[in-house]
């Protein structure tokens, strides 16, 4: 079955409780006049399977994009996937507004760097920033590399740098992120389900 | 969660405690509801499930409650044993279960012993136990001593009802402030709960957490659905209401200083091989008829990891790169973290995705903690308040020295990859969108870190630069690595034909076999990525064969694609059901069908020598009792908050945990814990569907929705300050101040506390001097942190903050 009948099947059955009201109180049927306008809206979009950032529920999204004439991609709406069992096409208020996370004018352009005692943020390259960070990861770790511990114990550790995050990191990026993190001897290591 | 979301629908009662789903959970709490109205549930004839809610504050979760009890924060734990000790004195258990599927019958050392509020082996001097002291009697085969008919005094069930007849109705209400009879209004609801045909869910979040004793207080529940023998059952089980996308799928991969992938332990200073490693941290073999499936295998897990991470480099020879691995030798947690900072110990500071500034606790001190940085890079999509933390309102940026580099990092929907939720389904999402401007992959930057870290280290030569040198980053382009390559990795595969495993029975400890994470091996089998699968409610008939709500292929479920754990214990000894209309797995006289069993499939419960149900343990059932699991008891004992406003009712001179860790202290800095005196108001954080943490202030929508920092009150508290609705209040802690508005609403109130009547308040945490609301509001923000007021302390086993219990006062501004 496509996701696009189901789709629809899902608008219908929300419709009816919905417009009920919207006759009564407005003469004309809200929802049905708000589901023409959305299918309008994303006729002949291309539809993506995603997941919401969110909570851990993991409410099943649907994503519709459309690339336009320069070739870029436009996200168009996003709802809920009625095909889920978890949320079975219902969000919350945060993932009905999900479209507004992913596209912001408010996100950070390009990297940035503020200067030891420095009062504001100058722009940097990513290659001039991820250099000066592995020549700051390479000196703290050989000034604080511990290869045995007080007690004679061989540790191989850097006790000078850590690493925390990852509640919205993907299983593989999480995944990373933990192996070569060890591999450069931390131990401090941490994410969001401690706090 | 042991269940999942969908599985709540089979529960007749859902007890929740230290969790708000109505509204922190919303989508999810659809399948409370469900139960709710389905008339086959519920106790007694049914009429419908019934839902108890136990929390500090009314929400939405209790309005649509059969029961609303109002319990002082940090005291669940006196709430389930009273739970327990009213189950037990009416001998409302399930004795086929409790004898056979847990540790009732197991016998405990006469070393053991409770006095005082302390356990036996306390060293008052290091503040800490010697768990040895709780361990079982065992014979010359290393086997745990039992008592089947449970009438030995030293046995699990004896100890059990001795520790826990102190919590009478009358004690739990002074603890709790929960009236006696609201109290025995849900232990009697509850106490229905151990007939073979009902069943029950405990549902928790953060509120049982984050406490000095939240892992204790989360054990407390289970030992009574272990009691009630709701465990490994459909519509039972503990389930953990995550907060995060993939905060559970990043437990599992373990970026957490105490674990490696798929929960085998980080090993400690003094694990020199991988053999006196395993032999230190696997569970061992205490029953003959224990599969003890993890410790039999801890050695093929690890060995498959290292040659995940370290490839050809890792061989039998070289103990397979087992000295690679950084060794702590102490507490390395996210507390532990800052404190090394405080100290000046902590040069550099990685933060993606969290803003240790909002999270805290005592932000005050986080922000000293992260000034003391050489260097610190925030992998964000959006400023956060740690990115900004040098010119945080208050700060002086000119005499703070650390160099910040603020990384812009892709969304969620700028690439693909799974998220696991809270029930442990994994699920692949589609890359939708290009980066935005000139964001980059988190995984990019990290493999870019790696590369340029490793070009040095070839350049220059430094300290031991192998385990950099050697790690496997075999990508198409070790730079650029795609999440689906990664995806293959974790899964594993046998390096001898290179096909991807279906299994985590087939890893070997011989090097031959690969696998980043055991328990996602056959997430990826050589038909290809399970996550992607897509058969759900579209044809529900066809997609969930059972009618239970497993949905087998819509994504997957760690481990083997199971829906529930320990599913073994939801059928009786003859492996039929407990409640026919419930089934997870039954066997069918040949094999065991339903559910993906937590079992061998074909293995008879006929058979003498049958494995007993819960595989994973070294005791081959579930465990009342924790033998040397956790740092504070073998039972979970009350203690208060380490702000608390009154005394510990049960033993006056152990009041709080005896073993929690006072970082402040041992540094030699100053206290910053205050007194019921100086501050006599209880506070707890809590969460709005609105926002999510702290990403959300830069969502428009949401903004507009809740747009402004708050703290709810009662109105008798506010009538004594003199404070009304809408009112800008200073609440302040001995740490910190919070200025915002006075929310007065009767979803807070007072509690009894046995004659001393003290005032509870809410504090959401959302708030802080970054995002859209903080840059409306301008100078109103530059105190709305509510995590400036929480406490530098954490649970003795976890060192999770305590932020969910401690002292204020407030007063109108």
């Amino acid at each position: 079955m496509s996701s696009t009948i189901s789709r629809q099947d899902f608008l219908k059955v929300a419709g009816i409780g919905i417009g009920a009201v919207g006759l009564s109180e407005l003469g004309f049927d809200v929802a049905q006049a708000t589901m023409v306008q959305q299918q309008l809206h994303i006729a002949g979009a291309t539809e993506s399977h995603s997941v919401c950032p969110y909570c851990a529920v993991g409410c099943s999204l649907i994503a519709y994009t459309r690339t336009q004439a320069d070739g870029s991609v436009q996200l168009l709406q996003i709802e809920g996937d009625p095909d889920s069992p978890v949320n079975e096409g219902r969000l919350c208020p945060k993932g009905a507004t999900a479209m507004q996370l992913a596209v912001s004018k408010r996100r950070v352009g390009q990297p940035m760097f503020r200067a030891a005692g420095g009062t504001q943020w100058q722009t940097i390259s990513w290659d001039d920033a991820l250099n000066r960070i592995a020549q700051h990861i390479k000196d703290s770790r050989d000034r604080t590399f511990v290869t045995t511990d007080a007690k004679g114990k061989r540790v191989n550790r850097t006790d000078g740098i850590a690493f925390a995050g990852g509640a919205t990191f993907s299983n593989e990026e999480g995944y990373l992120a933990a192996k070569v993190m060890r591999s450069l001897g931390l131990v401090y290591l941490e994410q969001q389900a401690r706090v | 969660m042991t269940n999942h979301w969908r599985d709540i629908k089979n529960a007749d009662v859902i007890l929740i405690t230290g969790a708000n789903p109505a509204e922190a959970q919303p989508v999810g709490f659809q399948w409370f509801m469900r139960a709710k109205l389905d008339p086959t549930k519920g106790p007694g004839k049914g009429g419908g499930a019934k839902i108890i809610h136990i929390d500090p504050r009314f929400s939405r979760t209790s309005a649509v409650s059969d029961l609303y009890v109002r319990i002082r924060p940090g005291t669940d734990i006196a709430l389930y044993g009273g739970l327990m000790n009213y189950v037990l004195q009416h001998d409302l258990y399930p004795a086929e279960y409790v004898t056979n599927y847990t540790n009732a019958s197991f016998i405990v050392k006469e070393s053991y012993s409770f006095q005082g509020g302390l356990f036996s082996g306390y060293d008052v001097a290091r503040r800490e136990y010697n768990v040895k002291e709780w361990a079982y009697e065992t014979g010359a085969d290393g086997f745990a001593e039992r008592d089947m008919t449970l009438k030995n005094p030293r046995c699990v069930l004896s100890l059990l009802k001795q520790h826990y007849s102190r919590y009478t109705p009358e004690l739990v209400s002074t603890i709790t402030g929960i009236p006696q009879d609201a109290f025995l209004n849900v232990a009697e609801i509850v106490g229905q709960m151990g007939k073979p045909d009902k069943v029950m869910t405990i549902v928790y979040a953060v509120g049982l957490t984050q406490h000095t004793t939240g892992t204790q207080m989360i054990r407390s529940g289970a030992l009574l659905q272990l009691l009630l023998g709701n465990m490994g059952r459909p519509g039972g089980g503990m389930n953990a209401e995550r907060g995060h996308a993939n905060i559970q799928g990043n437990t599992d991969n373990a970026i957490s200083w105490d674990l490696l992938p798929g929960y085998i332990s980080v090993p400690m200073a003094g694990d020199e091989t991988i053999d006196e490693y395993v032999k230190k941290h696997a569970p061992k073999k205490l029953d003959p008829r224990s599969w003890n499936y993890l410790g039999t295998n801890y050695k093929k897990f690890t060995v498959s990891l290292l040659k995940a991470w370290y490839g050809a480099r890792a061989t039998a020879a070289n103990d397979f790169a087992f000295a690679y691995l950084p060794k702590p030798s102490a507490n390395s947690s996210w507390l532990s973290i800052y404190d090394q900072a405080l100290r000046g110990k902590m040069e550099g500071l990685m933060l993606s995705g969290m803003s240790a500034m909002s999270i805290g606790p005592d932000s005050n001190q986080i922000l000293q903690a992260l000034s003391n940085l050489k260097w610190l890079v925030v992998m964000d999509p959006f400023p956060t308040t740690s990115s900004e933390f040098w010119h945080a309102p208050g700060a002086n940026a000119g005499s703070i020295q650390t160099e910040v580099f603020m990384l812009p990092a892709t969304h969620w929907i700028e690439k693909d990859g799974s998220f696991v939720n809270s029930g442990r389904w994994m699920q692949w999402k589609d890359q939708v969108l290009q980066p935005q401007d000139q964001s980059m992959h988190d995984h990019w930057i990290i493999a870019e870190l790696h590369a340029r870290v490793k070009q040095l280290y070839v350049s220059h030569g430094g300290a031991y630069p192998g385990p950099i040198l050697d790690l496997a980053m075999e990508y198409r382009n070790p730079v650029k690595p795609t999440l689906d390559e990664i995806a293959q990795e974790v899964n594993g595969k046998d390096l001898k034909t290179g096909e991807r495993l279906a299994t985590f029975a087939k890893l070997t400890d011989d090097g031959s076999t690969s696998s980043g994470d055991w328990i996602y091996a056959g997430s990826y089998p050589p038909k290809g990525n399970m996550a992607k699968r897509r058969n759900g409610v579209q044809d529900p008939k066809k997609n969930d064969p059972t009618g239970m709500g497993f949905f087998p292929e819509w994504a997957w479920s760690w481990p083997l694609n199971r829906r529930i754990l320990y599913n073994r214990a939801s059928a009786d000894l003859d492996g039929k059901p407990w409640d026919p209309r419930r089934p997870g797995i039954v066997w069918n006289g040949s094999k065991w069908v339903g559910d993906v069993p937590d079992y061998p499939p074909t293995m008879s419960p006929h058979d003498p020598k049958a494995w007993l149900p819960f595989i994973m343990t070294g005791e081959g059932v579930g465990r009342i009792w924790a033998a040397a699991l956790l740092v504070d008891g073998p039972f979970p004992e009350h203690y208060e908050p380490t702000e608390s406003p009154v005394r510990n009712a049960l033993h006056p001179a152990i009041s709080t945990s005896p073993v929690v860790f006072f970082y402040d202290k041992a540094a030699g800095r100053l206290n910053r814990f205050g007194t019921p005196d100086e501050f006599p108001i209880v506070a707890t954080t809590y969460r709005l569907t609105e926002h999510e943490h702290y990403v959300t202030q830069w969502v428009p929508h949401l903004v507009q929705l809740q747009p402004e920092a708050f703290v709810e009150l009662p109105p008798g508290l506010a009538a004594e300050r003199g404070i009304a609705n809408g009112d800008y209040v200073n609440v302040r802690s001995k740490r910190g101040m919070m200025h915002c508005r006075a929310l007065v609403s009767k979803r807070f109130g007072q509690v009894d506390l046995g004659g001393t009547k003290v005032w509870q308040i809410g504090i959401p945490i959302h708030w802080g001097y970054v995002g859209l609301a903080a840059e409306l509001y301008g100078s109103k923000s530059d105190h709305w942190l509510a995590n400036v007021l929480t406490p530098f302390v954490g649970d003795a086993n976890a060192r999770t903050p305590e932020t969910k219990a401690f002292l204020v006062q407030v007063e109108k501004a």
